[in-house]
């Protein structure tokens, strides 16, 4: 790291419409280093590599590549100068194998037109063994998973011989044991004479593969820190400018009386097949039960049965003592239910609404909102300030349409909706995904503050951490039935192995 | 939570987070303006191509042979400047433009609001025509009856007619999950038919004193709409207009003052979440088709009783007034003061070409009518592709003002 830095980005400024979202950024990127580039949604580490990977043209500042003053005006500039970026957003042809992604628009030619297959099977093997890469290049790609998906990305920009490669939140999309998979890799990739730029803004995965960090913030650098001796809080102030609680702080639940009871629940998936098996559990005021999983072991059936979206094969939910087993989900949310749904822009927004319209989604149908049928925009705007006000909303007001917030706020109107009801029960499936630090400590702190109002809170999450710092008590799904019962304090390997089934047959009655 | 400082993240002065709005409040403004322009320009092209066909086809100048159809629109009625006798000619015109313009109206709200609900109706004709039997039916049986409460159960019955037949094919897409085009199109095929039958020759709705004309009976005399602009027997304006207009009033009222509305048009732009939010999708599909209907049977019974009097298995079998509705919808943008214009337009179009109107040393009669169909499905092709009117719109502002690409930091 002591010779020529092989990247150097000097004072670069890119500006849009109304923001700087680069402002003299500084960053240099030695040999064989992994460096991170850390920040929040909107820090502006997206723009600065689309600077270098020639997808913008910055306003001001020099790039140097290996030493020499470089222009990069298209991809097509930055490939010939060995950078290589994967994209958070696989840019793979599904029907097609992997040797015939990784060579596309270079291939090697057989008499000038016809393409030769053999060298680029050859070729993409020789470049899977020399980075010990366990992957078919027969295969298509979509019989691949994500994690080997990822790798093909990596050997398409290896293959153009990258010896920068980028790469954009490459772990938003992979399980734990994938990311570690990658990490792997990575370090294979840099014993091998690369130098990689990690984008990201989880900071566990930062303190585990980066040699350097840099932080933005807002569009400037804020601080570049080696690895030895950061911190989660320490990067986690950096990134948002103030204290960040990582965990959150809580007394101990007092459960009151049960106000969730689900009795044997079985609810059918789409396709006809038993998603929800028997699932029987309750949910006291006062206390957040999390139910832990991996994706697609029933929780997204279990929603949609307590919440009547679907029918129930068999079983009876009750909420705040009234059996709602038969009713509609109208019936349900006046019960006393209040749901944060799993994914804001498919369920909990309707995105072309404002936000007036969004917060009264519920509420439309009484009064003040409206009388005999007869709506009154006026008052739905007026309750819009107030909710706007109380939960922090910020970017729009009650005429601005939901599409126009971050997801951040985006979530707040949806929480300021279920939560204004003043709702028995709390259902939060998913509430932080795609959020920011700062959003998802918003999000966690008031579903605490909810449990402590008294209200009863089922928070269903695929993060293992916001389960484990949120709930009371946590329960395991695994193929469709609970499968163990834990207190707040068990430890993640043990969540870890009854969500893959480990512990299935000591099922706690 | 007030009590976040103000240094959070979302802050809204420097981050980027901050800004969207106001970059998307200027999105929203050119789509705003573009709402407006972009029907124009497309109408505009539509026109302009349209001239450069009237001059290949029949080498007359196409500036005279538009003069020649505005004038028989008889929209230059407004012009203070004509004469006395062209604006006679010019008042006779124009009062069939508007009766054209009545039926458009509203087979434009039936496609409208379906759309509001995410629903396209390509009904409107099978409703129109099923209204315009039942109204027909109705008028001209029971002569003994007074005429207001005649009038009022002829189109009452024949609004209902069109509304029954549009929610079965919500009723259909609720439960069943049946493709509302396929079913409606199908519909429209029913009533084609049924018309035949009931009207046909030796039909049992038939003429009972014309036995060789395949048509209905003629309604009651006293069942025809006043006409308070222009000469009863010339066919001027009739009331009907009005309905028309209030219906429009309505359109706006129902979506933007009232719970059906909100319901509507949450389902319309995202039936999931809807869904989450307790609100009856399947409910909202069959009541927004129904009201659709509603719209387009009134068009039939308003039609029957104000001018046409009867219904021939021709008029049903060749009417497509259903279809142009769309068109209308489409370049309205569904709301309610563009299907007003639009369906001025379209209503304008049709009468202007109409060969009584044309002189034949300016353009050839045959290809007269011809030239409506054409002009409405280049209407129809550059609505289909407004989104890129609307990017070369949105670009020309990017390019005059900032240069510029949209931020994704």
């Amino acid at each position: 790291m002591d010779e020529t830095p092989v990247l150097e980005l000097k004072g670069i400024t890119k500006r849009f419409p109304g923001i700087v979202a680069n402002d003299h950024v500084d960053f240099t990127l030695g040999r064989n280093e992994v460096h991170a580039l850390l920040g929040e949604n909107g820090a502006g580490k997206s723009t600065l590599m689309n600077v270098l990977y020639g997808l913008y043209q910055p306003d001001e500042g020099e790039i140097y590549v290996k030493g020499e003053r470089v222009k990069i005006s298209s991809p097509k500039d930055a490939i010939d100068l060995g950078i290589g970026m994967v994209h958070q957003h696989f840019m793979l042809i599904p029907v097609m194998t992997v040797a015939e992604n990784i060579v596309l628009a270079n291939e090697p030619k057989q008499a000038g037109v016809l393409l030769d297959y053999t060298a680029a099977r050859r070729r993409v093997e020789d470049l899977s063994r020399t980075f010990s890469f366990a992957i078919d290049p027969g295969a298509r790609i979509d019989s691949l998973t994500v994690g080997q998906q990822q790798r093909v990305e990596i050997l398409k920009a290896l293959y153009r011989h990258a010896d920068i490669l980028i790469l954009d939140e490459p772990t938003a999309v992979l399980t734990p044991q994938e990311s570690q998979e990658l990490f792997e890799t990575l370090r294979t990739l840099v014993r091998e004479g690369l130098s990689i730029i990690f984008i990201s803004h989880k900071l566990n995965e930062v303190l585990d593969i980066a040699d350097r960090i840099t932080v933005l913030r807002r569009g400037r650098r804020i601080e570049t820190i080696p690895r030895a001796g950061a911190t989660q809080s320490g990067l986690a102030r950096l990134m948002v400018g103030r204290e960040v609680l990582l965990r959150v702080e809580k007394k101990p639940a007092e459960p009151g009386e049960p106000l969730l009871v689900v009795e044997d629940l079985t609810v059918k998936n789409d396709r006809g097949l038993e998603a929800v098996r028997g699932v029987s559990l309750e949910v006291r005021a006062g206390e957040i039960v999390g139910i832990a999983g991996v994706d697609g072991n029933g929780q997204s059936e279990l929603i949609d049965g307590v919440t009547a979206l679907q029918g129930l094969e068999s079983g009876r939910v009750i909420v705040a003592g009234r059996d709602v087993t038969r009713s509609s989900t109208r019936q349900v949310i006046s019960a006393g239910l209040g749901h944060i749904p799993e994914d804001r822009h498919l369920r909990g927004l309707v995105l072309d609404f404002t936000l007036a319209e969004n917060l009264a989604l519920e509420d439309y149908r009484e009064p003040p909102d409206s009388r005999f049928g007869w709506l009154f925009p006026r008052r739905l705007i007026a309750r819009a300030r107030t909710l706007i006000r109380e939960f922090d909303v910020r970017g729009g007001g009650p005429s601005t349409r939901a599409a126009a917030l971050s997801g951040g706020n985006q979530q707040k109107v949806v929480i300021a909706r279920e939560v204004h009801r003043d709702p028995r029960v709390l259902l939060a499936a998913q509430p932080t995904r795609g959020l920011d630090i700062g959003a998802v400590e918003f999000v966690h702190r008031r579903l605490v503050e909810e449990r402590d109002e008294g209200r009863a809170v089922l928070l269903i999450s695929l993060e293992l951490e916001e389960i484990l710092s949120l709930s009371d008590r946590i329960l395991v799904m695994y193929e469709g039935e609970i499968v163990a019962e834990y207190g707040p304090d068990v430890s993640e390997e043990e969540l870890g192995l009854a969500m893959t089934g480990g512990v299935r047959e000591e099922v706690v009655a | 939570m007030s009590d976040l400082s103000g240094e959070t993240p979302e802050a809204p002065e420097p981050t980027p987070e901050g800004t969207i709005p106001s970059v998307a409040a200027r999105l929203a403004l050119y789509q705003r303006a573009g709402g407006f322009i972009v029907p124009l320009i497309t109408t505009v092209f539509a026109f302009f191509i349209g001239g450069l066909v009237v001059l290949v086809v029949t080498h007359k100048n196409p500036i005279s042979t538009y003069k020649a159809i505005f004038n028989g629109t008889g929209l230059n009625w407004f012009f203070p400047w004509i004469s006395h006798s062209e604006r006679v000619t010019a008042a006779f015109n124009l009062q069939a433009t508007l009766i054209l313009t009545t039926a458009l109206i509203l087979t434009g709200l039936a496609v409208a609001f379906a759309f509001r609900c995410g629903l396209f109706n390509i009904g409107g004709q099978g409703q129109y025509n099923l209204g315009a039997i039942v109204a027909v039916l109705v008028a001209s049986s029971w002569t003994g009856m007074p005429g207001v409460p005649h009038i009022l159960l002829s189109i009452v019955l024949g609004a209902l007619a069109g509304a029954l037949l549009a929610g079965f094919a919500g009723l259909l897409k609720a439960t069943v999950g049946a493709h509302e085009v396929i079913t409606t199109i199908m519909l429209n095929w029913i009533v084609f038919w049924l018309a035949g039958y009931l009207f046909g020759i030796g039909g049992p709705a038939q003429s009972s004193t014309q036995a060789s004309v395949p048509v209905s009976n003629e309604i009651a005399p006293n069942t025809h709409l006043h006409v308070f602009w222009g000469n009863p027997i010339l066919q001027g304006l009739h009331i009907g207009f009005f309905i028309a207009i209030g219906a429009l009033v309505a359109y706006w009222i129902i979506l933007n003052r009232t719970t059906l509305g909100f319901e509507v048009r949450a389902v319309g732009f995202n039936p999931e979440a809807a869904r989450y939010a307790g609100i009856s999708v399947a409910k909202n599909y069959f009541l927004a088709m129904a009201i659709a209907g509603v719209c387009a049977g009134l068009a039939g019974a308003i039609d029957v009783l104000g001018w046409k009097f009867r219904v021939g298995v021709d008029d049903v079998q060749g009417s497509s007034i259903g279809f142009i509705g769309i068109a209308v919808a489409l370049l309205g943008r569904n709301t309610a003061v563009g299907v007003f214009f639009s369906a001025l337009l379209f209503g304008a179009l049709v009468n202007g070409t109409s060969t009584r109107n044309l002189d034949p040393n300016i353009f050839q009669p045959e290809l007269a009518s011809n030239l409506t169909l054409m002009i409405q499905g280049l209407v129809l092709l550059f609505v289909g592709a407004d989104v890129i009117v609307i990017y070369f719109w949105r670009t020309r502002g990017k390019l005059a003002f900032w240069r510029r690409s949209e931020p994704a930091g």
